[in-house]
């Protein structure tokens, strides 16, 4: 172009690339390798011992323990939040029927999307350190006392195994659906209006414009809430940490593969086999991103 | 409530005679009295455990193992002093806030350069390094928690701000690069044409030509920036250990005040410092509601 134009270049991208490739692409890369190996302890000398590191994880039941969980937080967390944010969305966004020609929300709409949204700008750990207080297993925990009121007995949300998970998930979803309300808003918004217009002239209720008209033309973005929630269903890591009892407990009855990543690493200093758990994750969150977008293609609608 | 959306014009019934009954003829108020009833049953999901946290800073020990769902008896700010001064959550707020401005201004400034460059220039090698940093996105962060506690330990920088300073820079490179790439693709080229007709350098051009204009997605991606490395729990807990709590950031002190409590513990003071970590954050969200939602949600409609 003219003169000066490579200096300006390497000048420009220098101190990216490098402090991007030291913090960022070099450990991915010695993850791999690391996890054939069987570096233990700080100063140990670890030596390759190739696979080994993967055959013990299929023998590992806390493994799987977490690998089932994340099937569970796939199954249960995205599904959920979807809903409840879809519903939300269309409330606030259609379902106030027509004015001046635009399908309108309903009353109070507004302030009902700065409130959802708020949880979104929350830390998890300090999410998390909050409903240790509100699933306290005795009176003195909100939800238990309020089921005191109407005299039904304390509920163990934390510390029974059976649904440890689940009360790990509504916080998960509680924190979520706030920010799914507002990306399903922005694609209704984009919905031309004329499609419900017409759809409302031929005698469409609100059930038909949600079912028929408004999940059809959603469905690109729900694909990508999809995808952000299952991405998340592979991480929950600040949640368990802080809220869980025992970091994962009861009896690894919440504990998932980043929690245990995290301790094999940190508190067993056992490296090589943390890191091969970390390409077990790895692999799972590719393989999940690339099923869904393969699953769930269709035809795409351009308005 | 039931009145309030009836009011409304009935969108399925347009030419309908004006209804005598409302509430027997029209569904619809049915129906918006239901919505009504389930967004604010979601709402007050939303507010009252965060209402509750406040309420809660102002009981004291017994009170908070007495009944859940009562006042405090006085409001006094007592737990809010201790939590700020000796649970340290002052000195927690300011790490963090210092943490994040210069993460948050190091990101912006090297993530714009990049993106730039990767923008609007081509030369060699200029696809390879863009998806270099896009890759980043899709790689879980766990996988490289051991070699990147190793590799900022051999820098000499764990337990020091530097090294969570830069490691938040590089962390959040992919993203930022990514979205303002897309950004700068979008802006016209005349205008740098002229600049650089006029005589005005590559890096003059970069500075006071397309830095303000590419102003709303800068703003977009610093909020989006800001609250991401405001709100990180992991990087921190791996990188500054229990050796250094005095330069602990927020998150961590905060979780630490809760796991390390047992039932001797001062819970008016873990409540107090709940609240001052919740708090502001409350208050820059309700003033940039508008701009954070859309920063946030930015990265999803693309």
């Amino acid at each position: 172009m003219r003169q000066g134009k490579y200096p300006f270049i390497v000048g420009f991208l220098a101190a990216p690339v490098l402090l991007y490739v030291v913090f960022v692409i070099s450990p991915y890369i010695q993850a791999f390798y690391i996890s054939m190996t069987n570096w233990k302890g700080i100063s140990a000398n670890p030596q390759f011992i190739g696979l080994e590191n993967f055959t013990r994880l299929f023998d590992d039941e806390v493994f799987w323990a977490a690998v089932r969980h994340h099937g569970v937080l796939l199954l249960v967390m995205p599904l959920v939040t979807i809903v409840i944010a879809l519903f939300f969305a269309f409330l606030l966004n259609l379902s106030g029927g027509q004015r001046g020609g635009r399908m309108t929300g309903i009353w109070g709409s507004k302030v009902y999307r700065v409130i959802f949204f708020l949880p979104q700008v929350l830390a998890v750990a300090i999410v998390g350190v909050l409903f240790q207080a509100i699933y306290r297993p005795d009176g003195t925990g909100v939800i238990n006392g309020l089921l005191g009121k109407v005299g039904v007995g304390p509920v163990g949300w934390l510390i029974d195994p059976d649904i440890a998970l689940l009360s790990i998930i509504a916080v998960m979803v509680w924190q979520a659906v706030g920010f799914y309300v507002v990306l399903f808003s922005a694609g209704m918004s984009s919905i031309p209006k004329d499609v419900f217009e017409a759809a409302a002239l031929d005698g469409a209720g609100r059930f038909t414009l949600f079912f028929r008209i408004t999940i059809p033309l959603l469905w690109d973005t729900m694909q990508v809430a999809w995808v952000y929630l299952g991405i998340a269903a592979f991480d929950a890591f600040a949640l368990v940490q802080v809220l869980s009892v025992d970091r994962g407990g009861p009896d690894n009855s919440t504990t998932v593969l980043p929690m245990e990543i995290w301790r094999t690493a940190f508190n067993f200093s056992k490296f090589g086999y943390a890191s091969a758990m970390g390409v077990a994750l790895f692999f799972m969150t590719i393989t999940f991103a690339a099923l869904t977008l393969r699953v769930t293609r269709r035809e795409r609608i351009e308005f | 409530m039931a009145t309030d959306t009836a009011r409304k014009p009935d969108a399925t019934r347009p030419a309908a005679p004006a209804p005598v009954g409302r509430r027997a003829k029209n569904p619809l108020g049915v129906f918006g009295a239901l919505s009504h009833v389930a967004l604010l049953v979601w709402a007050i999901l939303i507010v009252g455990p965060i209402v509750w946290t406040f309420l809660s800073s102002f009981k004291t020990n017994t009170e908070i193992f007495g009944d859940a769902i009562t006042l405090p008896a006085t409001f006094g700010w007592d737990a809010w002093g201790r939590a700020w001064e000796k649970a340290h959550i002052g000195q927690y707020m300011l790490n963090t806030v210092f943490v994040v401005a210069c993460s948050t201004a190091g990101t912006m400034l090297l993530g714009s350069m990049a993106a730039y460059v990767l923008a609007r220039y081509t030369f060699p090698g200029n696809r390879l390094v863009y998806f270099l940093f896009v890759s980043g996105m899709t790689f879980p962060v766990f996988l490289a928690l051991v070699p990147l506690f190793f590799v900022v330990k051999n820098l000499g920088l764990i337990d020091t701000h530097l090294g969570l300073i830069l490691v938040y820079i590089a962390y959040s490179l992919p993203f930022t690069v990514f979205f303002l790439s897309a950004f700068f693709k979008t802006l016209p080229t005349s205008v740098a044409e002229a600049a650089m007709m006029d005589g005005c350098s590559h890096t003059r051009t970069f500075f006071q030509v397309m830095m303000p204009m590419a102003k709303p997605g800068l703003i977009s991606i610093t909020i989006f920036n800001i609250l991401g490395q405001w709100n990180q729990y992991l990087l921190p807990i791996v990188l500054l250990s229990g050796n250094v709590e005095d330069k602990w950031v927020i998150t961590q002190g905060v979780a630490n005040i809760s796991t390390s409590a047992g039932y001797e513990a001062d819970w008016p003071g873990l409540f107090a410092a709940l609240s001052m970590a919740i708090i502001p954050v409350m208050i820059i969200y309700i003033i940039f509601q508008r701009q954070i939602q859309s920063g946030l949600t930015s990265g999803a409609v693309k």
